[in-house]
C-alpha cells in the first residue's frame, strides 16, 4: 500500500518547520463496515500543523484495521474490554506507559467512556496522561431515556419521550403521543408504529433483546442532519460542522456526507454548548422539520467515524482536541469549507501472518 | 533437578471474540489470604467449602458509612438488617459498632433479643407479625413498623389488653422514579393510603407515631432516588406537624444501598458502577436539610443498611471436584460449592479467583456447582488459569444474604469463620451434621423397621 | 496420534492451520506435546517425558494428554486417517 494515499495532503509546518513531538493513544481502531472514529482521528492528528505525533493504538481485537495500518499507527497494544473492570484496564495503561510516554488518550467508543471518566483523574496523576472528557454528570444525563428532560433543563427542542415497562401502558400513550411513535430499545435498535397493535409488537421485540424499559418517542417527519463539534467545558462552542448524510449502508452508517451552510443549525449547537458547557468531542443528530424546526435525536458522547470531514472542511477538530487536553488555548474556529463531501470506501491490506501472530501472542504490534 | 510446576496443556482458537487476556489479570490473580489468614490453612482447619467474615472490612465499611452521614446530618442510628446476614456474631460486631437491630419476623426479634439488643432498640419490620409477636414488641417498647391496615387494628385491639403505648411507625411506599416500583409493602403515598393509616393512628389517639419508614427498593443503583424518598417522607413528616402538632421523631431511609458485586447482564464491572455510600449519603441527607424542618425538630435518620455494609466482608472458600469438557468442546470445572449455598449466584457475576499461583495461560470454563441439577451454575462463563481437581478458589463479595438463604439441599450447610482484627480465625458457626437435621425428625413407630 | 504435516507451530505458542486457516494459541506444555507430536513420538514417550520433566502424578497426565488430544482433533488439528494412541 502506498501510504500517501491515506493522507489528503502533507502536513503543514509551522514557521520554524517544526512541529511539537507528543504521543497520542487512541482506541477505535475498527475501521470496519460500521467503523469506529479512531483512524479517522487518526490521520486528523497526523494532519496537525502543531504537533509531531507518536500514535500508539488500544485495540480489543486482534482483526481491528488500524492495527495493521503502520503509516498511520506506529503501536499498538491490546487492551481489556470495558467489562473487565477500571483495575484491570488501568493497570495495563500503567504497563503501555512503562514503555511509551503517552500524552493525551483519545477514546472513541462510547462504551469506553465510563470508564475513562471515572479514571480520569488518576490517570493524569499517576501516569501523566491529559484526557478531554465530558464529566460524569454530562455523559450520564445526555442517555436516551434521559433526553426529554434533559432538552427541557437546557432549552433544546427533543421530540417527547417516555420510559414504558409494560404493555399495559400503551393505551393511555395516546395521552401524549400520537401515531406514528418510534419505539426504542434502552441501547439499541428502534422501530415505528402506526398503531398500538404494532407498539406492542416492537416492545416485545425489542424488550426480549435488550431488555426493559422501552422508550417511546414522538415520530417526528423531517430530515436528518448532524454536527460534528467540540466544546471547550466552558460554554464555547470550538469547532462545528453540520452535515447531511447523502447516503447509509445497510446498517444506517453514512457511506457518503456532505458539509452543510446550515446557521440555524449551528445557533443550535452553539445553545447547547452554552448550556450545558460540554467537554469534549461529540455528534449531534437532529430532526429538521419542514417548517425549518429542529428536535434533538441524540447526542453521542465522542468524535463520530466522519469527523475527518471536518479536517477536510478546514477545522482539525482532534487536533483542538489534543490542544484542549494538554490545557492549551485554542480559539473556536468559525469557519468551513461548504459542500465538501465525503465518500467513505473499503480497502483491502495484506497483511502477514507474522503480524497477527504477534498481537494475537503478544497483545502488541 | 527438581521438576517443574505442572499445567495442563491448553490450546485455545484465536480470534473467537471472547474478552482478550492482556490486562485481564485481577480476576485470576491469586488470592491467597484474607487479613493475614492464609485460604490453604482456613480450609485445612475447617474444610471446604468454607464461609470467611473479614471481621476488619465490617468495620471499615461500618465506619466509612457512619462518616459518610455523620458528616452530613446530625442525627443518625444504623440499625442491622438481621436478614442480611443473622449469625450472631456478625450481628454483635454491628452492636458492638453501635448499630440497632432490624428485624422482619418473629425468629429474628427473638434473635437479636437473645443477644441482648433491649426491646427498644429493636426496629420490627415485614408484613408478618403475630398477635403474640406484636404483644411482645408492645411489651418491649419496640418500634413497629406497619405495614398494613389489618396489622394497624390488630395493634389497637391489643392496646385493649396491654396497658402501653406502642411506639409505631408506617411502612410508605411511594414513586422515586424506580422501576420496578415496590407498592407490595406498606402505605403508598401517592394514593391518599399513607394519610388513611396515619389519621387512624391520630384519631384512634391510642399509640404514638414515631417515625415514618421507607424502603424503596433493592441493589439501587441510583442515589437521586433515595433523594425524592426522602423528600416525600419529609413532607409527609411536616404535613403531619400541621395538621396535628405531632412531630415525628425519626424517618428511616430503609436499605438497598449497592454492594460492588455485578449483576448478572451489566455490561460494566459492579466494583466500577457502584455509587459511593457519599452519594447515598448526600442525596438523602440533603433532601432531608432542605425540607424545612426546624432544626430542632428534625428528625433523627435511621438507616437499615445490610448488604452494602456485609457483602464485600464475605468470602467463599471453595475446592475443584473435577474438569470435564462438555459436548460442544467447552470447559466445565466442577467446584464442591454450588447454588444451594450461593444463592446470590442467581442475580450476581461473582468475581472467582484462584488462591494458588499460576502462569498467566488461562481458559473459558462454566463453573458447576455440585448438585445433581441442572439449574446448579456458579458463572456461565469465568477466565481462569487451568485448574486441577484439588485446587482451591476464592469467591468475593458473598456476606450478604447468603448465609440466610443457604438451602439445606442435598448437602449440609459448611462451617463459618471470622477472622478478626488480629488476622486470627474463629469458629463462629460449625459446619452441620446430619445429627443437627434429623434430630427434629420424628419417625411413626410403624415405619421403624425395614427389611431390604 | 499425528499432527498435520503442515501446521505451522511458532516458539510462541502460535498454532496456524493453513488447511481451515484457523490459528490458536497454546501454553508452553502444550507447545512441547504438539511439538513432540509432530516429530511423531508416540504418546507413551510424551506421557512418560512429562511425567519425568514435570512434578505430577500419572493419572492426571493421562487424563489430561488425552483431553488435549481431543481438543486436537476437534479443532482439525491431526492428520486425518490417524487412529488416536
Amino acid at each position: 500500500m502506498e501510504p500517501t494515499t491515506l493522507i489528503a495532503q502533507p502536513p503543514v509546518k509551522d514557521k520554524k518547520g517544526k512541529r511539537r513531538k507528543i504521543t497520542v493513544a487512541v482506541t477505535g481502531l475498527n475501521a470496519i463496515d460500521s467503523p469506529g472514529p479512531g483512524v479517522a482521528v487518526i490521520r486528523a492528528l497526523r494532519e496537525s500543523s502543531e504537533y509531531e505525533v507518536r500514535i500508539i493504538g488500544l485495540s480489543y481485537e486482534t482483526l481491528e484495521p488500524g492495527i495493521y495500518m503502520h503509516e498511520l499507527v506506529d503501536k499498538t497494544y491490546q487492551i481489556p474490554f470495558p467489562s473487565a473492570g477500571i483495575d484491570n484496564i488501568y493497570e495495563r495503561l500503567e504497563y503501555i506507559t512503562s514503555v511509551e510516554k503517552i500524552d493525551v488518550l483519545f477514546p472513541n467508543f462510547d462504551a469506553e467512556l465510563y470508564n475513562f471518566i471515572k479514571m480520569a483523574d488518576k490517570l493524569k496523576q499517576e501516569l501523566s496522561i491529559h484526557t478531554f472528557l465530558p464529566t460524569m454528570d454530562q455523559f450520564e444525563a445526555r442517555h436516551k431515556s434521559n433526553l426529554v428532560e434533559y432538552g427541557k433543563k437546557n432549552g433544546i427542542s427533543v421530540p417527547n419521550s417516555k420510559m414504558i415497562f409494560s404493555t399495559a401502558e400503551i393505551p393511555s400513550l395516546t395521552k401524549e403521543f400520537t401515531y406514528p411513535m418510534v419505539v426504542k430499545g434502552k441501547f439499541y435498535e428502534a422501530a415505528i408504529a402506526y398503531n398500538p397493535d404494532q407498539v406492542a409488537s416492537h416492545f416485545n421485540k425489542i424488550s426480549a433483546k435488550w431488555g426493559l424499559p422501552i422508550i417511546i418517542q414522538q415520530f417526528v417527519h423531517g430530515a436528518e442532519v448532524n454536527v460534528c463539534a467540540i466544546g471547550d467545558g466552558k460554554g464555547n462552542t470550538i469547532g462545528a460542522v453540520p452535515m447531511r448524510k447523502q447516503y447509509i449502508t445497510d446498517k444506517g452508517k453514512a457511506w457518503a456526507g456532505i458539509a452543510l451552510d446550515d446557521e440555524k443549525l449551528l445557533e443550535e449547537t452553539r445553545k447547547l454548548f452554552a448550556a450545558t458547557k460540554w467537554r469534549g468531542g461529540l455528534e449531534l443528530e437532529y430532526i429538521k422539520t419542514s417548517d425549518d424546526e429542529y428536535y434533538l435525536l441524540e447526542i453521542n458522547p465522542r468524535f463520530p467515524a466522519w469527523v475527518y470531514l471536518t479536517v477536510g472542511c478546514g477545522q482539525n477538530q482532534p487536533e483542538a482536541y489534543v490542544k484542549l487536553a494538554l490545557g492549551e488555548s485554542v480559539q473556536p474556529m468559525t469557519k468551513y469549507d461548504v459542500g465538501k463531501m465525503f465518500i467513505r470506501y473499503s480497502w483491502d491490506m495484506i497483511v502477514g501472518l507474522d503480524e497477527f501472530e504477534k498481537i494475537s501472542t503478544l497483545g502488541e504490534l | 533437578m527438581a521438576k517443574l510446576q505442572y499445567e495442563r496443556p491448553l490450546i485455545q482458537k484465536l480470534n473467537t471474540g471472547t474478552m482478550n487476556k492482556f490486562g485481564t489479570r485481577t480476576e485470576y490473580r491469586p488470592f491467597t489470604e484474607i487479613d493475614g489468614a492464609k485460604v490453604q490453612d482456613l480450609i485445612k482447619d475447617y474444610g471446604s467449602p468454607l464461609f470467611v467474615i473479614s471481621e476488619k472490612t465490617i468495620r471499615d465499611k461500618y465506619n466509612d458509612a457512619n462518616r459518610a452521614f455523620k458528616t452530613r446530618y446530625p442525627k443518625v442510628q444504623f440499625a442491622w438488617s438481621y436478614k442480611t446476614n443473622y449469625i450472631s456474631a456478625v450481628c454483635n460486631v454491628y452492636h458492638q459498632l453501635g448499630s440497632w437491630a432490624e428485624v422482619v419476623s418473629g425468629f429474628e426479634y427473638n434473635k437479636a433479643l437473645k443477644s441482648g439488643v433491649p426491646g427498644n432498640k429493636i426496629i420490627f419490620n415485614g408484613p408478618d407479625k403475630t398477635v403474640e409477636e406484636l404483644k411482645l414488641a408492645i411489651e418491649n417498647n419496640s418500634l413497629i413498623h406497619i405495614d398494613h391496615l389489618d396489622e394497624l387494628y390488630t395493634i389497637i385491639e391489643l392496646t385493649n389488653e396491654i396497658n402501653k403505648r406502642p411506639k409505631v411507625a408506617i411502612r410508605v411506599n411511594m414513586d422515586t422514579g424506580i422501576y420496578p416500583m415496590w407498592d407490595r409493602f406498606g402505605f403508598n403515598y401517592e394514593n391518599g393510603q399513607a394519610w388513611d393509616a396515619i389519621n387512624k393512628i391520630v384519631l384512634t389517639d391510642k399509640m404514638d407515631l414515631v417515625g415514618l419508614h421507607c424502603h424503596i427498593g433493592t441493589f439501587m443503583l441510583a442515589p437521586s432516588a433515595y433523594g425524592m424518598g426522602a423528600s416525600k417522607l419529609s413532607e409527609l413528616a411536616l404535613a403531619i406537624r400541621k395538621k396535628y402538632g405531632k412531630t415525628i421523631q425519626y424517618i428511616d431511609m430503609g436499605g438497598g444501598f449497592a454492594s460492588k458485586n455485578t449483576l448478572k447482564g451489566s455490561f460494566l464491572s459492579g466494583a466500577d458502577t457502584t455509587p459511593p455510600i457519599d452519594d447515598y449519603a448526600e442525596a438523602i441527607t440533603t433532601a432531608i436539610l432542605n425540607a424545612g424542618f426546624l432544626e430542632e425538630e428534625l428528625p433523627t435518620l435511621y438507616l437499615e443498611t445490610g448488604r452494602a455494609l456485609i457483602d464485600e466482608a464475605g468470602y467463599l472458600l471453595g475446592t475443584v471436584i473435577s474438569n470435564k469438557r462438555l459436548s460442544d468442546g467447552r470447559k466445565a470445572t466442577i467446584m464442591d460449592f454450588g447454588v444451594n449455598i450461593l444463592f446470590t449466584a442467581f442475580w450476581y457475576d461473582h468475581k472467582i479467583t484462584p488462591a494458588q499461583e499460576f502462569s498467566h495461560y488461562t481458559e473459558n470454563s462454566v463453573m458447576y456447582g455440585p448438585l445433581c441439577m441442572n439449574i446448579d451454575v456458579v458463572r456461565e462463563n469465568v477466565t481462569l488459569p487451568p485448574m486441577k481437581k484439588g485446587d482451591h478458589v476464592v469467591v468475593h463479595t458473598v456476606g450478604a444474604y447468603n448465609m440466610t438463604q443457604w438451602m439445606q439441599f442435598i448437602s449440609l450447610r459448611p462451617a463459618v469463620v471470622m477472622v478478626d482484627l488480629q488476622g486470627k480465625a474463629h469458629l463462629i458457626r460449625k459446619r452441620e451434621t446430619l445429627s443437627n437435621i434429623d434430630a427434629s425428625e420424628e419417625m411413626p413407630v410403624y415405619l421403624k423397621e425395614f427389611k431390604l | 496420534m499425528k499432527i498435520k504435516k503442515n501446521i505451522a507451530i511458532s516458539d510462541s505458542g502460535f498454532i496456524f492451520n493453513p488447511s481451515t486457516g484457523d490459528s490458536f494459541s497454546v501454553n508452553p506444555i502444550g507447545l512441547e506435546i504438539i511439538k513432540q507430536l509432530k516429530e511423531e513420538k508416540s504418546g507413551d514417550e510424551i506421557k512418560k517425558h512429562i511425567l519425568k520433566t514435570y512434578a505430577i502424578d500419572e493419572a492426571t497426565v493421562e487424563k489430561d494428554f488425552y483431553d488435549f488430544l481431543k481438543m486436537l482433533e476437534q479443532n482439525k488439528l491431526s492428520a486425518e486417517n490417524e487412529k488416536v494412541n
